[in-house]
């Protein structure tokens, strides 16, 4: 049996934590809120052309890849992805790079991952997770998941279903494995550079639905959601909008505090003590954020009559809050 | 999740997430497990076939069912009804058993 010596880490969401892992695993330590800021991952987006079983897209971070792709520039080193026509294609190269003793990142589909516990197992196809070896007993992949926290292990043929599921952000197989080695940044100048990013998509987006502006038309559609005749359905709404910034998997307060973290972390390698203090601005609209979700948590469990405008107001206060904290964050980065 | 440790700093603490989650995550599967429950009673009387319970049961819908099967929308949607269903070509049930992730013979099933 060969397993290299890999160690399995938990970490609160998926794609940062398998990046972290992977580059811990060659030689870079680097924490996982520091592969989520580095590759400007904080986001908000409302796209309601978007439908996830009938329920628009509500996103606190940026699409799925891009703290994989993002992590390149920064780190100096490339990420080769691969996609596959078919099954047999993909599983055939990924055992071969398993048997070269690689650490390979997969996207796959929670479904169909036998190890996740049954309340996790809805269709969302971009899950993020590390496979480390190959019991060549059994064959079964040694799994080291991000968001949980102890290795796992999964047959192949669950492996295969879970790789190659259709829908929507289909995985189509991918895999990918660094090429070269990742190398120390210049601190100063990619902590600024992903800053700046970050506060550019928040702020000035030429897309309303995207960054702070897409806070506010969010909260524009809640308060216009029809809870005369059906409050079934408005609960639904934004019971959606509240597990989009679940705790396992975002770190809590729609990755907010693990944003706050990174800046807390970044300030002194790239000598902007300032950074401290907006972390700890950051840290209390995270709290905000999960007021909002405590609010509308209460209403779902019919604790407090069920009031849109409650949450509109709630959801607006939000917005111009983290209005003025991206204002600063861009001024301190300048 | 995140959260202000013993030292002042903000460190990966161990969470199995708070009450809040709990709620919403519940909510959704609550919601699941209601269409699939409809669709039971739904195909025990004869209104829908078994493969609409099986669709819910696997958390999906039509078109994500149409995208998983490869079978065009309005046949998926065609096929929910229980005559058409029971009339079905073995090669269409093999796919949508390997779809859902079941035996052929369990699509008639109602468990």
């Amino acid at each position: 049996m060969t397993v290299p010596s890999f160690t399995h880490q938990q970490a609160s969401h998926c794609e940062s934590g398998v990046m972290s892992a992977l580059l811990r695993h060659y030689g870079l330590p680097i924490s996982e809120a520091m592969a989520f800021g580095l590759s400007s991952a904080l986001c908000f987006a409302y796209l309601p052309f978007v439908r996830l079983s009938g329920l628009p897209l509500v996103s606190y971070r940026m699409p799925p890849r891009a703290i994989v792709r993002g992590l390149q520039k920064p780190l100096g080193f490339r990420m080769c992805s691969e996609r596959f026509r078919s099954p047999e294609e993909g599983i055939a190269r990924l055992d071969r790079l398993l048997d070269d003793g690689r650490l390979v990142g997969l996207q796959a589909s929670v479904f169909w991952l036998p190890y996740m516990p049954p309340d996790f197992r809805f269709h969302f196809n971009a899950h993020n997770l590390l496979v480390y070896g190959r019991d060549e007993a059994s064959g079964e992949y040694l799994v080291s998941d991000p968001v949980l926290e102890d290795p796992q292990r999964c047959a192949p043929v669950d492996m295969a279903k879970a790789r190659f599921a259709r829908g929507a952000l289909a995985p189509k197989g991918l895999i990918y494995y660094p090429a070269g080695m990742p190398s120390e940044p210049d601190w100063e100048r990619a902590a600024r550079a992903a800053i700046r990013k970050t506060t550019r998509i928040m702020l000035r987006t030429p897309l309303p639905l995207i960054g702070v502006r897409g806070i506010e038309w969010l909260a524009r559609a809640v308060e216009r959601l029809p809870t005369a005749a059906d409050t079934a359905r408005a609960k639904q709404y934004v019971g959606h909008i509240v597990r989009m910034q679940e705790e396992i998997g975002t770190g809590g307060g729609g990755f907010r505090y693990m944003y706050a973290a990174f800046l807390e972390e970044v300030a002194p390698l790239c000598k902007r003590p300032a950074l401290v203090g907006l972390g700890a601005e950051l840290v209390d609209i995270g709290d905000r954020w999960r007021e909002f979700a405590l609010a509308t948590a209460r209403m779902i469990r019919d604790r407090d009559p069920l009031d849109v405008r409650r949450l509109a107001s709630l959801l607006r206060a939000l917005a111009t809050r983290e209005r003025v904290f991206f204002v600063a964050l861009d001024k301190a980065a300048r | 999740m995140y959260a202000r440790g013993a030292d002042g700093k903000l460190a990966l603490t161990p969470s199995r997430g708070w009450e809040v989650e709990e709620i919403v995550t519940l909510q959704a599967v609550k919601a699941c497990d209601e269409l699939a429950e409809t669709a039971r009673q739904r195909a025990k009387a004869g209104q829908a076939s078994t493969l609409e319970y099986h669709m819910h049961r696997a958390r999906m819908d039509v078109a994500l069912l149409s995208q998983a099967s490869g079978i065009w929308r309005w046949r998926v949607r065609w096929h929910l009804r229980p005559r058409v269903f029971a009339r079905l070509s073995p090669a269409l049930r093999q796919r949508y058993a390997a779809a859902l992730g079941i035996d052929v013979a369990r699509l008639d099933a109602l468990d």
